[in-house]
């Protein structure tokens, strides 16, 4: 059967020349930063390289740049450790609605210690409004953590607009860009970003490392204590071989972003545009504000999983929104505070496309879709 | 233990897949004689099933249409090849775990479906009886 996978915002294959940059730091260049031997040197030369590659791709210093070993954990960091660190100052965060699970249960434990938790809601597009940011800040406020991309319905929030305003307030701005980062340009110091998260298994690197940029100065305490390694930010000993593969994921992202996203901009396009075509069909998300690889969309009368699941019994692999969420009951927080009613909402399919898809590729669900949504509506009580 | 992963396909039963592959008796029945519906579409469940109840109260048709996941569409469609054939008083006798066993089991999280597929029967029928009164 003919495969084809579309959930590239699920994870990516690991790109084989990524795989080729990693080979020799794994069984001979082996060994541990924090050695003084040679073997010990030559690992840390490779980090500070790969380091210095990925604060390349977003305009920061190599300093700035800490690995850890998820976007999960990043968040757990950029969350925790702001709030351990500036809780003199104040016990107020503000996030979005429509953040990752990760910032939500950061949050939620947060506020169970004592914090103040502000959750901003989000237009029909899932959009936050710059000026709700400004209008929620007090003298309390001590950081501000806004997705760059939602993972679930791709929209684009206007980060630069927000770290302005965080800047002028004197508030610190986190986002999470684990969808965004090497997919769209990104300048943390014309944007005014004090934290962003970025994850290398979202851009063709190994699963198991991700990066925290913490810009120079900002107050942070660190969650893991031990060797001291990443600045004292992240003890544990470092993972060079996946370091050195995510930097050369970032290399080959900085590379071909141009390229990349034109192309895959074309083929959004041109499956927005057809999928549309189905009657009772729904695009989630802003039609133009998103990423360029995600396309949500929702259908009248037919239920996500079943969808999911026809789509994957013909070799398609999609989602109904994140991947962490596919084996819960309930519909997804995002397109509920999107202003979605539930039932809309278990009627979603996110689409999320990649290097290494073709136009044929986007023909073949093409093809496949219009079947199966008449299908299972053909069995469905509604009409 | 069973082992089972976050993967859909792979958590459900064989028996689940082929069953919600090649689905049974979906679709309305226009002259039926009994029709039951259960479920909410807030929750992502709706499941409605129509019986064509003959001579000797024997249940000679049956059919399904439901709104849910991969576990509400084969236990539908499980039920109606359990019931079909079967008089009204055997197939009230069909409980939860008689649907699930058929289907070689369920993930818990969706053991819910099968007591919807029973609920809708019972629905059906009663309404059944009810129509039979007037």
């Amino acid at each position: 059967m003919k495969k084809v996978y579309l959930d590239y915002a699920a994870t990516t294959p690991t790109d084989k020349r990524v795989v080729k940059s990693m080979e020799t730091f794994l069984s001979e260049k082996f060994g541990n930063t924090m050695s003084l031997h040679s073997f010990g040197q030559e690992a840390k030369l490779a980090l500070e390289q790969s380091r210095q590659a990925l604060a390349d791709l977003i305009n920061a210093n190599s300093n700035e740049i800490i690995f850890t070993g998820s976007a999960t954990e990043s968040n757990n960091l950029a969350l925790k450790g702001i709030a351990l660190a500036n809780k003199g100052k104040g016990k107020h965060i503000i996030i979005s609605s429509i953040e990752h699970a990760c910032i939500m249960e950061s949050a939620k434990w947060l506020k169970s210690q004592g914090f103040e938790i502000t959750k901003l809601p989000v237009d029909k597009y899932g959009l936050v409004n710059p000026e709700d940011v400004r209008k929620t800040i007090t003298d309390k406020t001590i950081l501000v953590s806004i997705i760059h991309a939602s993972n679930e319905i791709g929209t684009l929030q206007p980060i630069a607009e927000i770290g302005k305003i965080c800047k002028e307030k004197g508030v610190y701005f986190h986002t999470d860009a684990a969808q965004s980062f090497g997919k769209v340009p990104i300048d943390v110091k014309k944007m005014n970003i004090d934290l962003l998260t970025a994850s290398s298994h979202k851009m063709y690197g190994p699963k198991g490392v991700a990066l925290l940029y913490v810009r120079d100065g900002v107050k942070i305490e660190p969650i893991l204590h031990g060797g001291g390694q990443e600045n004292g930010l992240r003890s544990s000993t470092v993972n060079v071989p996946a370091i050195v593969g995510f930097a050369k994921a970032a290399e080959l992202c900085k590379a071909e972003m141009k390229k990349e996203l034109a192309r895959q901009t074309k083929l959004r396009e041109k499956l927005i545009k057809n999928i549309l075509k189905i009657k009772g069909s729904y695009l989630n998300g802003h039609p133009k504000k998103r990423l360029a690889n995600n396309v949500n969309v929702r259908f009248d009368f037919i239920e996500g999983e079943s969808l999911i699941i026809q789509l994957d019994l013909h070799g398609i692999a999609c989602s109904t929104g994140s991947a962490c969420s596919s084996m819960k009951l309930e519909p997804s927080y995002v397109l509920l505070a999107t202003g979605l009613r539930p039932e809309q909402a278990h009627g979603s399919l996110r689409i999320s496309l990649g290097r290494f898809t073709s136009e044929k590729d986007i023909n073949y669900l093409l093809k496949v879709l219009p079947e199966i949504v008449k299908k299972l509506r053909s069995m469905s009580p509604f009409k | 233990m069973k082992k089972t992963n976050n993967t859909c396909s792979s958590l459900y039963t064989p028996k689940v897949m082929e069953t919600f592959k090649n689905t049974h008796n979906y679709g309305q029945i226009k002259n039926a004689n009994g029709i039951g519906q259960v479920g909410n579409p807030v929750c992502g469940d709706v499941m409605k099933l129509y019986i064509k109840v003959g001579k000797g109260e024997i249940i000679k048709d049956i059919k399904f249409e439901t709104f849910g996941c991969v576990a509400a569409i084969s236990t539908s469609s499980i039920i109606t090849d359990m019931v079909k054939g079967k008089t009204i008083k055997e197939a009230l006798k069909i409980t939860k775990d008689n649907v699930v066993e058929s289907l070689g089991g369920l993930p818990k999280i969706k053991y819910h479906c099968s007591v919807l597929a029973v609920d809708a029967l019972k629905m059906a029928i009663k309404d059944y009886f009810s129509k039979q009164k007037k």
